[in-house]
């Protein structure tokens, strides 16, 4: 049977509740009200006078091949972000897990990134990649590696993946850590006795346990990719060469604040916001099934 | 002892912060937001130090948000906030946004006529002062740094190349004779460029008499169409686009970054903004010289004038009249020979009066610095037509990233030049659509 707690105050359980209700009101209910209402106007600039336009911003969003493009280089990009990160932090944490000597120093330098700002993360690599001023750049060059992201759309593509996954895999690295540390040894050294190697151990015993950390991580790099990586592209490449590294966030973020066309702006956070409300869901409803607790 | 020595600084600090306040009540403060930052930061900030001990009623406080675009948002947000500056300093491309903000806006001839400050836009050299004058002839801004851009020559490359280093090219097919022969010498780019729109397609239309965009290039109404895809524009382009594929052009990017390549040597030929010129003169280890755009002979009148890039200064609304007064007096002294002389020689901005750029003549550093006078004898050589006005198109910052777009297409070799501007032109026209339906 079911176990119930009962309040006999019926003020209280609301009382209770009114904290974490009024973040969410404040903080998300209120600013995507705000974003669905501007969504609907054309404003200039300077917030001095706005039309009420219907749909129009959605109706030329839509009817802008360049924006369905931007569909697809975002599902490109957080795919690639996304796998990347999670699997060299999974490799990372599963190798860490059996350092037994300095393994305090292999682990802080691992999550040393994570306190990296994405716009930091996206210079250094820029140092380091960029054809004119870039260090490896130049070797690379100078070995006849053919490298030029200032036109090339893939090798920007590539060099924008790299540098946002690199800035995530320390806050993978760190729940696998933690994911890996609370599977009983008896288990793994059970099954080792039983003679499974080290793959299949992997395979059949740490990767499933793993699976709920595994899961989490997977909707907070779908959203990290979606939302947070805009610093990097300003950084890096401002979307270019052509429209090749223009994710949808980074778009919304210069329609907005670089051109000043807050109507389209809001259209296109309105239009993520959804996106990624359907992504989440059909992760919880799909992918959750596969997760053991 | 140490509880004592707290308390009487707190009791020092209370004396004195009343009569600190008390003495900085009596200064009217001024703030100015720019997009300065390294030497150009250093020199905006010593023209505001200078003109604050010059002075005891007023007190200007510099504050630098970032590159053009973000201090113009900056300044947009804080308007919206009721938070904005005195002052704003705007690229020329934010031109048209902040003319069609009226209510945000105070024009500067008006807070000159209020404030009493003498103030005479003919002063101003005409192709300057035009970007930033509504059709009836109000100056709504103030020019503060203005450039135009040239050809930057690297003497000891050519030299290398077996080429006359004095050698000074004045058409494009000269300047191709001169890249095939660096080519051939191993250089790894004989040709680069930075703004690429700026100074391939908007400075190429003007100095060619070829209009960017109906309307005079937009000064005549918010219901212009871009017409970049012309036949001079598309042959230059594709000129270009065949250098770049035989290696006689190398693409830097969408801004500046060239600038790094030429003033390392590894870039032979550079067109940049006049106000370039500091940086190169700074960093160069070579000899290096300044001469006019290049042009097409075959175009019939070419070359006319360049136009103009830079930045000017706004008055933005919302303040008390005192502070407007103080305003117009800053803005006075930026615009007096001997500060604007100097901002001239220092930067390789243009000289905005006329007044500035007789005094640097007779100061005689175009003599002791050949090429300086380049840039101001292009944009002021011949009378502007319509299409060598200058450009004002509402959200241009974001047409020019379309061009910049399509241009990356055509240096890659994907698309043909004549397809690529006619893509931009389509693409650029929906956001001047958008601009004239928000400004309504």
């Amino acid at each position: 049977m079911e176990k119930r707690v009962t309040f006999d105050n019926r003020l209280l359980p609301y009382l209770l509740l009114a904290p974490q209700l009024l973040v969410t009101i404040v903080f998300f209910f209120w600013p995507a009200g705000q974003a669905l209402y501007q969504s609907l106007l054309l404003p200039d600039p300077f917030g001095l006078s706005a039309r009420f336009v219907w749909f129009s911003n959605f109706e030329y969003l839509l009817g802008d091949r360049y924006y369905l493009q931007s569909f697809m280089t975002t599902a490109v990009f957080t795919f690639f972000v996304t796998l990347v990160s999670m699997a060299v932090a999974l490799l990372f944490a599963v190798m860490a897990d059996q350092v037994i000597k300095g393994s305090g120093a292999y682990k802080t330098l691992l999550i040393w990134p994570y306190a990296v700002a994405p716009a930091v993360a996206g210079v250094m690599w820029l140092f380091m990649f960029q054809p004119s001023i870039g260090v490896l750049a130049y070797h690379m060059r100078a070995m006849g590696i053919p490298w030029d992201p200032v036109l090339n759309g893939s090798h920007a593509m590539t060099l924008v993946i790299a540098a946002a996954a690199w800035k995530q895999v320390s806050y993978n690295f760190l729940f696998f850590l933690a994911g890996l540390q609370a599977i009983p040894k008896s288990l793994i050294e059970a099954a080792a006795i039983d003679g499974a190697g080290r793959w299949h151990r992997f395979r059949t015993i740490i990767f499933p346990l793993l699976s709920p950390t595994t899961f989490f991580l997977l909707v907070v790099n779908i959203v990290y990719a979606f939302f947070e990586t805009f610093g990097i592209i300003h950084t890096m490449t401002a979307g270019g060469p052509g429209q090749s590294t223009t994710i949808l966030v980074y778009k919304v973020f210069s329609d907005g604040f670089v051109g000043q066309d807050l109507g389209s702006s809001a259209a296109q956070s309105v239009i993520l916001m959804v996106v990624v409300g359907v992504l989440t869901v059909i992760q919880f409803r799909y992918i959750e099934r596969r997760v053991h607790y | 002892m140490r509880l004592r020595t707290v308390i009487s600084a707190a009791a020092v600090l209370t004396a004195v912060l009343p009569a600190m306040t008390g003495m900085a009540a009596a200064q009217t403060e001024i703030q100015v937001w720019h997009a300065f930052s390294g030497r150009l930061g250093e020199l905006i900030d010593k023209q505001i130090s200078d003109f604050n001990a010059s002075q005891g009623d007023y007190k200007v406080v510099g504050t630098n948000k970032g590159n053009y675009s973000e201090a113009l948002n900056a300044g947009i947000a804080a308007f919206r906030a009721g938070e904005q500056p005195h002052i704003l300093q705007v690229f020329e491309v934010g031109t048209a946004t902040m003319m069609a903000a009226k209510g945000a806006v105070k024009p500067v001839y008006e807070v000159m006529a209020e404030s009493q400050e003498p103030f005479d836009p003919s002063a101003y050299l005409a192709p300057v002062a035009g970007y930033y004058t509504t059709a009836d002839g109000q100056m709504l801004s103030l020019p503060y740094n203005s450039s135009t851009p040239v050809l930057y020559i690297n003497k000891d490359a050519l030299k290398a190349a077996g080429l006359d280093p004095e050698t000074k090219p004045a058409t494009w097919p000269e300047v191709e004779e001169i890249l095939v022969k660096l080519k051939e010498s191993g250089s790894a780019c004989p040709l680069t460029t930075a703004w690429q729109s700026w100074i391939h397609l908007e400075n190429l239309g003007a100095y060619h008499d070829a209009p960017f965009a109906t309307k005079s290039n937009g000064f005549e109404g918010t219901d212009t169409e871009l017409v970049f895809n012309g036949d001079l524009q598309a042959k230059h382009i594709g000129k270009m686009a065949e250098w770049a594929k035989n290696g006689l052009f190398s693409y830097s990017g969408r801004r500046n970054e060239g600038g790094a390549r030429f003033r390392s040597g590894e870039c032979a030929l550079f067109t940049e903004s006049s106000a370039g010129y500091a940086g190169v003169k700074a960093e160069a280890a070579f000899e290096f010289a300044v001469t006019n755009l290049p042009y097409w002979p075959d175009v019939e009148g070419a070359p006319l004038n360049t136009i103009i890039g830079g930045a000017s200064l706004w008055v933005m609304s919302g303040h008390e009249a005192e502070e407007y007064a103080g305003a117009a007096k800053f803005l006075t002294y930026l615009s007096s020979a001997e500060v604007q002389a100097q901002w001239h020689q220092d930067t390789g901005y243009l000289p905005i009066t006329t007044a500035a750029y007789d005094l640097t003549k007779e100061q005689g550093f175009y003599n002791e610095n050949p090429g300086t006078d380049v840039a101001i004898l292009q944009m002021t050589g011949k009378a502007p037509t319509a299409n060598s006005k200058g450009i004002r198109l509402g959200n241009f910052d974001q047409v020019r990233t379309i061009i910049d777009e399509e241009l990356e297409a055509v240096w890659q070799g994907q698309k043909d030049a004549k397809a690529a501007l006619d893509e931009a032109v389509s693409r650029g026209n929906e956001l001047l659509r958008r601009f004239e339906q928000a400004s309504r």
